[in-house]
């Protein structure tokens, strides 16, 4: 009922402002058209001016009521070359943003139409066009450098000493899987895959996968200070590894296999202190739309000191189960399968 | 029906040679022929603008929709229910109906509303009216666009309706959510008549291009050199060339995805594991489908904002009663957004694990297109510049046009810029991002053009109260929508999520996103007073009573103030100069209409 009665009452605010604006149309044409045109004109004018300073203005409240939602400092090094570019690109697009506007309004009031004024006829000035290609030309040569250093440094190959650590993803959620002692990922094979024992596919004939561990409540666990490199795939759709505290992110893609390295710089005791909030979690979202869950695919990233990862570690069982898996799904897979499976194996 | 139905300039003789006669004929015509299956291309522009305005209307209610659970999440609102039944049961409405609309609201808006809507209506209006033709090149080809249009759009209307609902992969469909019933509910018969829908969209898109092109090149009229036409000829020549050179690709795209959906080939599909058994698909490449997606999805972006460009250049120079500045500028920067559109595509796929050094080529290839758009900005600028401008409804959405272009370009900059992307892509930054320069700009360029040439087109005016309101509720809404949105993307809150309440990283924005949803439903219903004085003038507006009510020298301005098919009386008009003559004519007129000659010691443009 209450539906109706809104849909009633938006109806008649739509006839009442129609009613309105009909009758200012005629009452224009009975004051005099030319008066009520030039009238009309300095009116628009002055709107756009009041419009651009409330917009200013707007802007500012706008700033000062989310500056503190924002994202804390940068957790990772990459973030902070992240966070140095935005506030140069920030700055440059400011700077034109504020030059650009100020102009299109200031010319707007300043050039409206009078009965004293006429046009100037301006066609063209080759001098102005050629400064005004070659200043953002410039500009942009200097972005696209800064870019080019930061975006070489965050795709480069990962420091040798990187801890590799796998993240898988599906509908919805991730699988996380560490190598184990031998510190080398098990060969894989989607096609033996099951829910009940092998969420990720391993293939339990590489000795590789027997120490590997899993995590299927999508943990994971990173040491401060130490470079990770981020093996990043999918069992069904296209995800994504968004890492917002990281500034990081990485598509995770069903029969391609992603990387993605960084270094964590603040463990999540840090980040709780430094946000002031004792329930402070780095949290992973999956930023590619993957089905009706896809707000709801969510891990979580801890980082520890050196210390508390090995004692955690300690902790974890092997995935495998013994070879009783591997008695089950062997007959079903014929030995030698030479077609991409190859492309996904991993050493 | 008559024998003179005018196909070209070269019945411009036969033409004359019946003279008055031809003016009659046309009251004769059946109504089927002249307003249903017509082939006089005003009808059709007139055609395409109504359609595109019902799914304008259907598109940013679906965002109502939406907005209301992203904004009020813990509420319901049974009024949903009335209108979406299950999908909204309790007046809560489903996750997977939220994505359903939101790929939508995506579809119907990018291709139904700003490339049919837009350059269909413009293209159609504009093309032979201000290069002097009876019509387009081929009449006939031009009904057929249309009707594929029509088409398209039944069967985009009627999967909103099957049991699974339409689709629900996003609106740019990536496979294997898209391709793989299991993967979701919209990508089962949804998603067929998705793909069934553009497939036929792209063959009317096609059908138009290639019309708007032929006949700017072959049918100009006597004296119109291609540098003589207005710009917003030139813009709706490249937005035309950048369709037919890039939605065949898209079409490629969508045949494999056919394939892989029905056909078990494996395009896009590679080892995958879903619904509790592993597919035999093996060897396919889900990026594949990205860049066919996206070669014609960044040229789809400038197919939308080019006609808004030149309808502004056209508007801002009229009004201001002031040459449009940097004539050729316009149009050689026009032609370098054309080539760069083709050349900075996977800069949608930065994160994809594409190769670096590919992407170094892209991030310098994108930021490239800020120059011509910076030329274009200067340009609009410098034509207001010691102008004498008439605050018209169409020049305030030229303005509109202007400011929310700047907006929405700069914020392209970080976005196009690889390391920056790595964070904000698929954020709410890109959201806001390209809803305000290829959504909203790209509107108020459609917007001036509508208020414009609303005369033209019917002969009479819209009204002017409503269109300041229109306007400034518009302006000052999508400010307030679409500025917060880049705080949000800035702080890494992702797009297409249901709900964010859950989320300790995002859910600080709840106030703001209830904001922003209260907003967006005040802009839906500004739009809807622009809908009830757009049909409400049709019929009831101020009659135009003069030829030429802007005082533009353009070539339209010169037909009879409701031009029969075959758009001028008598012979079609010779040309002698160029569209942007504001100057004085001796005679105490601040323009000089193209047909007039040169005068003694005049020196062409």
């Amino acid at each position: 009922m209450s539906g109706f009665i809104s849909i009633f009452l938006t109806c008649l605010v739509f006839f009442i402002i129609y009613q309105i604006a009909k009758a200012s149309e005629l009452a224009g044409i009975l004051r005099g058209e030319e008066k009520t045109k030039a009238q009309t004109n300095r009116l628009m004018a002055w709107l756009l001016v009041v419009f651009f300073l409330l917009g200013l203005y707007g802007i500012w409240l706008c700033h000062d009521y989310l500056i503190d939602k924002m994202l804390p400092v940068s957790a990772s090094d990459h973030g902070v070359q992240y966070d140095s570019m935005f506030n140069i690109t920030l700055l440059v697009t400011g700077i034109v943003f504020f030059i650009t506007q100020a102009a299109l309004f200031w010319f707007a009031f300043r050039y409206q139409a009078s009965e004293n004024r006429k046009a100037t006829f301006l066609a063209h000035n080759n001098k102005l066009e050629v400064i005004w290609t070659t200043i953002p030309a410039i500009a942009m040569a200097l972005l696209v450098i800064v870019g080019l250093r930061n975006w070489g440094k965050m795709t480069s190959e990962a420091p040798k000493d990187a801890m590799v650590v796998e993240i898988v993803g599906k509908q919805f959620n991730w699988i996380i899987r560490y190598p184990g002692k031998d510190g080398v990922l098990g060969k894989k094979d989607f096609r033996m895959t099951n829910d009940a024992d092998n969420v990720l596919g391993q293939d339990w004939k590489d000795k590789n996968n027997h120490d590997d561990v899993v995590l299927q409540n999508g943990e994971l666990h990173l040491v401060k200070g130490k470079p990770v490199k981020l093996i990043i795939g999918s069992r069904d759709v296209i995800h994504d590894v968004g890492l917002a505290h990281f500034r990081m992110k990485m598509d995770a893609v069903p029969g391609i296999i992603t990387t993605m390295w960084f270094t964590p710089t603040v463990s999540t005791n840090e980040m709780k202190e430094i946000t002031g909030n004792p329930d402070f979690v780095y949290e992973i979202s999956c930023d590619q739309m993957c089905g009706k869950g896809h707000y709801a695919m969510r891990g979580t990233v801890i980082v520890h000191t050196e210390a508390e990862f090995n004692a955690w570690m300690r902790m974890q069982q092997p995935y495998y189960a013994g070879d009783k898996a591997t008695e089950t799904t062997a007959p079903a897979q014929p030995e030698q399968k030479t077609d991409s499976v190859n492309a996904i194996t991993m050493k | 029906m008559s024998d003179v139905i005018i196909q070209g300039p070269n019945v411009a003789h036969t033409h004359s040679a019946h003279g008055e006669h031809h003016g009659h004929e046309h009251h004769e015509q059946h109504f089927i022929s002249k307003w249903i299956f017509s082939m006089d291309h005003k009808v059709i522009g007139k055609q395409f603008l109504i359609t595109g305005i019902f799914w304008a209307v259907v598109g940013a209610l679906m965002s109502v929709f939406f907005r209301l659970q992203l904004g009020f999440p813990d509420e319901t609102f049974p009024i949903m229910e009335k209108f979406l039944g299950e999908w909204a049961k309790g007046g809560k409405l489903s996750a997977e109906f939220y994505y359903a609309l939101v790929t939508m609201h995506g579809t119907i808006l990018v291709f139904f509303v700003l490339t049919a809507g837009l350059s269909g209506t413009f293209a159609n209006l504009l093309i032979p009216l201000q290069v002097g033709a009876r019509d387009m090149a081929s009449p006939f080809m031009n009904m057929l666009s249309y009707w594929f249009f029509f088409l398209a759009s039944v069967v985009m209307f009627i999967s909103l309706f099957v049991q699974t609902g339409p689709a629900s992969g996003g609106w740019t469909t990536y496979p294997p959510l898209s391709a793989l019933k299991e993967a979701s509910m919209g990508s089962g018969l949804g998603m067929d008549l998705w793909l069934i829908s553009m497939a036929l969209f792209v063959v009317s898109s096609l059908l138009g291009g290639l019309n708007y092109i032929s006949t700017i090149l072959n049918m100009r009229t006597k004296g119109m050199t291609m540098t003589r036409m207005p710009l917003t000829i030139w813009a709706l020549l490249f937005t035309a060339v950048l369709g037919v050179l890039s939605f065949p690709v898209l079409f490629s795209g969508f045949v494999l995805l056919i394939f892989d959906r029905n056909f078990g080939t494996s395009f896009y599909l590679s080892e995958i594991f879903i619904a509790g058994k592993a597919l035999p698909h093996i060897g396919g490449s889900a990026i594949l489908y990205q860049h066919l997606f996206w070669f014609l999805g960044h040229p789809e972006v400038y197919i939308i904002m080019l006609p808004g460009m030149g309808m502004a250049s056209e508007v801002l120079s009229c009004h201001s009663r002031k040459p449009i500045f940097g004539y050729f500028a316009m149009i050689i920067s026009l032609i370098g957004i054309t080539v760069l559109a083709f050349l900075v595509w996977a800069h949608h796929m930065f994160v994809t694990g594409m190769s670096p050094f590919l992407g170094s080529i892209f991030v310098l290839l994108t930021l490239l297109i800020a120059v011509p758009s910076a030329v274009k900005v200067f340009n609009w600028l410098t034509t207001m510049w010691k102008g004498n401008i008439k605050f018209t409804v169409p020049m305030m959405f030229a303005i509109g046009f202007v400011s929310l272009f700047i907006s929405g370009g700069l914020t392209g900059l970080f976005l196009g810029n690889s390391a920056l992307d790595i964070h904000l892509h698929d954020t709410y930054f890109v959201v806001a991002h390209f809803h305000i320069v290829m959504g909203v700009s790209a509107f108020f360029g459609m917007f001036a053009g509508i208020y414009h040439w609303f005369p033209k087109m019917f002969g009479r005016f819209m009204n002017n109260t409503l269109g300041y309101i229109h306007f400034f509720l518009t302006f000052a809404g999508a400010y307030l929508i679409f500025w917060p949105m880049h705080y949000e993307g800035i702080a890494g809150m992702p797009r297409r999520y249901y709900d964010y309440t859950a989320w300790e990283s995002f859910n600080q924005f709840e106030s703001l996103n209830a904001f922003i949803s209260i907003a967006a439903i005040i802009v839906f219903f500004a739009q809807l007073l622009f809908v009830v004085n757009f049909f409400v003038s049709i019929f009831r507006g101020r009659k135009c009573l003069v030829q030429n009510p802007w005082g533009s020298p353009s070539l339209e301005w010169t037909t009879p103030i409701n031009p029969g098919h075959g758009n001028w009386e008598g012979e079609i008009p010779t040309v002698y100069r160029w569209p942007y003559d504001y100057k004085d004519d001796g005679h105490g007129n601040d323009f000089i209409p193209q047909t007039t000659p040169l005068r003694e010691g005049e020196e062409s443009h």
